[in-house]
């Protein structure tokens, strides 16, 4: 059986700017590692594998010159890593990268369960585990936990806003799940040796995967970008004076006028 | 389980240089780094003086990630409100290697290591070694990451704060004498402002100062040197002699940049990186074990460093360091042997070494870093001379001699400043 985890090298977002003036994330000079609910993504994929023998394969799309980014999900068990090359994919939007994916897990071949994170660290597009779905034509069990696989059968518990629902799923199918799903493993010195010699793959869209610009180009999303961004006008109201007991009246009278506290 | 050649703890200049040559010679090599990648960890000036990098990597400046080539060395006395500065500037842009390359250990360490793996050794990032295997006296391996690897021999190169070796029972602890502490900015300003600012021809050139004084009154002395898009800006000042005056680090470092000399030169920058790291002195008499039973010690880990208020030299002394142990360790394997008698190769080979002379060349500038007056006293007294001969004023002029008998006021005595001149001539004259 064959287990493939989709795994993102994301933007470290909480070092993420936004551009006082203009509004605009600053993503230059931002790091990038594979993302921290992907480490969730791997803890599943490698929980499976060892409770059933599977393999497991690591799918990303990302630039090929960050393969030592993918160093630690190596060493937590993949067994190999398919990198297909973005580099001619500027900003590929959700429905792009869902139609590369999938073609990637069909070429793949024998594939029967596809583990991805609820939504990326940096996208929070929540849309490549359906899109993937759909594409693949296979059922999608979201947001699982307490997951089990006996034969071709997953029992999970969806993790829902209004409450849990145990739901049981035939292979193939998709599986997401969240950052509460499971406490991510600290691979070993000995896992790290190991995947020093497990292969990484390098695929190129067009010529690995078939996919012409043509076929992307009709897939690609239109996009609409707002940047006013949410802007919060401080009053920057400033108490000064030696009385404490005074100064601490007047802010609180200054919070009851904004309705802050209420009387 | 797993057992290889040789295991290298740390993956800074002295790591990699290890590696890179026990690999490079077919050894089967790992090297163990705490940082997520290597020079994530480090705080370094960092001024990379050529000469032993281009032993190793013919034109390494071609192809690895240098700031600036160092066209332009300063030493800056900073008086109260004063500065002497005397200059050096090599003004033939074709002289390669230029004498040092600024560097960013951050993109530098990794550009080293790379050259180490593609020699064939194995970089473990975001492992610390805990503690060495030790059998019977015996270095056997390492423990990191919940797992124990042994190799024939360990080398130990994990930089300042070693403490490895210590918690083996295989050397002392520091003399808190000989420890000082490097704090440091990295400050952004545009490419062309800092190109136009230190009056370099390109982008490519930059330059190097290096401060005596004004350093909060803490034996100690500043830096500042040019990147690309950034300077770095930093002191470092003796532990117990900061710890005396009960002052923070950052706060003598903000009184370093706060000095009008130092200030025109960061104006208009944003500080971007703060960092804070031990740094031991050096010096050739205070060089410890270099090897025993199954293991050998480099770099910083061994306090190598070599400062001679001139230059502050630490990464080239650790490359050194390390290729003088990677020899020593060849000659072990020929033979099969890797005992402390062996090993012990590895000093004879490091005394032959250019960096080893120096060390020993400048082995009496330690004393001068004692001395208080270098750094409180001889900054104004300079400046106060300068300003003598250089001023028309409503008062007769004076020669020199004269002018500098008139600064002295009452902070100096003529013996005392003889004394100072024989201690600085043996330091850095004759
Ligand atoms: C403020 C400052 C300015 C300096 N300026 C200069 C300069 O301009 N020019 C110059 O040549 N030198 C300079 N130095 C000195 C120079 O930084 C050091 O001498 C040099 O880095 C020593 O190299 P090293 O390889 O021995 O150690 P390091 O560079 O310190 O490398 C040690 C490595 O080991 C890793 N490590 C540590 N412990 C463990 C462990 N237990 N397990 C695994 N890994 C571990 C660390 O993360 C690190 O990567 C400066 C130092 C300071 C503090």
């Amino acid at each position: 059986m064959k287990i493939v985890a989709c795994i993102k090298y994301s933007f470290d977002v909480s070092e993420v700017k936004v551009d006082p003036a203009t509004k605009e994330l600053r993503l230059t000079g931002v790091p990038q590692r594979v993302g921290v609910i992907d480490k969730n993504v791997l803890e599943t994929a490698v929980t499976l594998k060892e409770a059933t023998g599977a393999t497991v394969h690591g799918l990303t799309l990302a630039p090929a010159g960050a393969r030592e980014a993918f160093r630690e999900a190596m060493a937590m068990g993949l067994d190999d890593l398919t990198i297909i090359d973005s580099a001619d994919l500027a900003a590929a939007g959700p429905a792009v990268t869902a139609m590369i994916l999938a073609t990637a897990v069909q070429k793949l071949g024998d594939v029967t369960l596809v583990v991805c994170g609820e939504a990326s660290d940096d996208g929070v597009s929540y849309q490549i585990p359906p899109r993937i779905a759909e594409r693949l034509g296979w059922p999608l069990l979201g947001y699982a936990r307490n997951i089990t696989l006996t034969g071709e059968t997953i029992t999970a518990d969806r993790d829902l806003d209004s409450g849990m629902q145990r739901v049981e799923g035939n292979l193939p199918l998709v599986l997401t799940v969240t950052q509460e799903t499971n406490t991510p493993r600290r691979p070993t010195l000995m896992d790290a040796l190991k995947a020093k010699k497990k292969p990484v793959a390098v695929w190129q869209v067009a010529a690995d995967l078939g996919l012409t610009p043509e076929q992307l180009q009709a897939r690609a999303s239109v996009t609409r970008t707002a940047q006013e961004g949410i802007v919060i006008k401080r009053k920057q109201q400033m108490f000064q004076g030696e009385d404490m007991a005074a100064l601490a009246n007047q802010l609180l009278d200054a919070l009851v006028v904004e309705r802050v506290v209420t009387e | 389980m797993e057992k290889f050649d040789a295991i290298v703890v740390g993956a800074g200049p002295a790591g990699a240089t290890a590696a890179y040559l026990l690999a490079q010679a077919g050894m089967q090599v790992v090297v163990i780094e705490r940082g997520a990648t290597p020079g994530s960890k480090n705080v370094s000036g960092a001024l990379l003086f050529s000469q032993i990098y281009n032993e190793l990597f013919p034109n390494f400046w071609e192809s690895a990630p240098v700031e600036r080539a160092i066209v332009g060395h300063s030493i800056a006395f900073l008086g109260q409100e004063t500065s002497v500065t005397l200059d050096y500037r090599d003004l033939d842009p074709t002289h390669t290697p230029h004498n040092a390359y600024s560097v960013l250990r951050a993109c530098f360490d990794p550009w080293m290591a790379q050259q180490a793996e593609d020699a064939g050794a194995m970089l473990l990032p975001g492992y610390t070694v805990e503690r060495l295997l030790v059998e019977n006296g015996r270095v056997t391996g390492i423990h990191a990451g919940g797992d124990d690897l042994l190799a024939d021999v360990v080398v130990v190169a994990e930089g300042t704060r070693s403490q490895l070796l210590k918690q083996a029972g295989l050397r002392d602890d520091f003399y808190a004498g000989d420890v000082s502490i490097g704090v440091k900015e990295v400050i952004a300003l545009p490419e062309e402002i800092i190109t136009n600012r230190f009056q370099c021809l390109t982008a490519d050139e930059g330059v190097a100062y290096t401060c005596v004084g004004h350093t909060g009154g803490v034996e100690g002395g500043g830096f500042l040197y040019t990147n690309k898009e950034t300077l770095s800006v930093g002191v470092v000042v003796k532990i117990d002699a900061l710890y005396k005056s009960q002052r923070q680090p950052h706060e003598i470092l903000d009184e370093f940049k706060s000095h009008p000399f130092i200030n025109r030169l960061v104006h208009g920058g944003k500080v971007v990186e703060y960092s804070a790291q031990a740094i031991h002195r050096g010096g050739v008499h205070l060089i410890p074990q270099l090897y025993g039973d199954g293991y050998v010690v480099v770099g910083s880990a061994a306090r190598l460093l070599l400062n001679n208020v001139m230059t502050l030299r630490g990464m080239d002394v650790a490359v050194a360091s390390a290729a003088a142990a990677a020899k020593a360790i060849l000659a072990a394997r020929e033979k099969g042997d890797y005992s402390r008698a062996s090993l012990a190769a590895y000093e004879q080979f490091f005394k032959q070494t250019d960096v080893y002379q120096d060390m020993v060349t400048f082995k009496e500038t330690y004393a001068l870093l004692e001395n208080k007056r270098l750094f409180n006293v001889y900054p104004d007294l300079i400046s106060g001379v300068m300003d003598d001969m250089f001023s028309v004023k409503a008062r007769p002029g004076k020669k020199a001699y004269r002018a500098l008998r008139d600064n002295m006021h009452d902070e100096l005595t003529l013996w005392q400043m003889l004394k100072d001149m024989a201690q600085i001539g043996r330091g850095l004259v004759r």
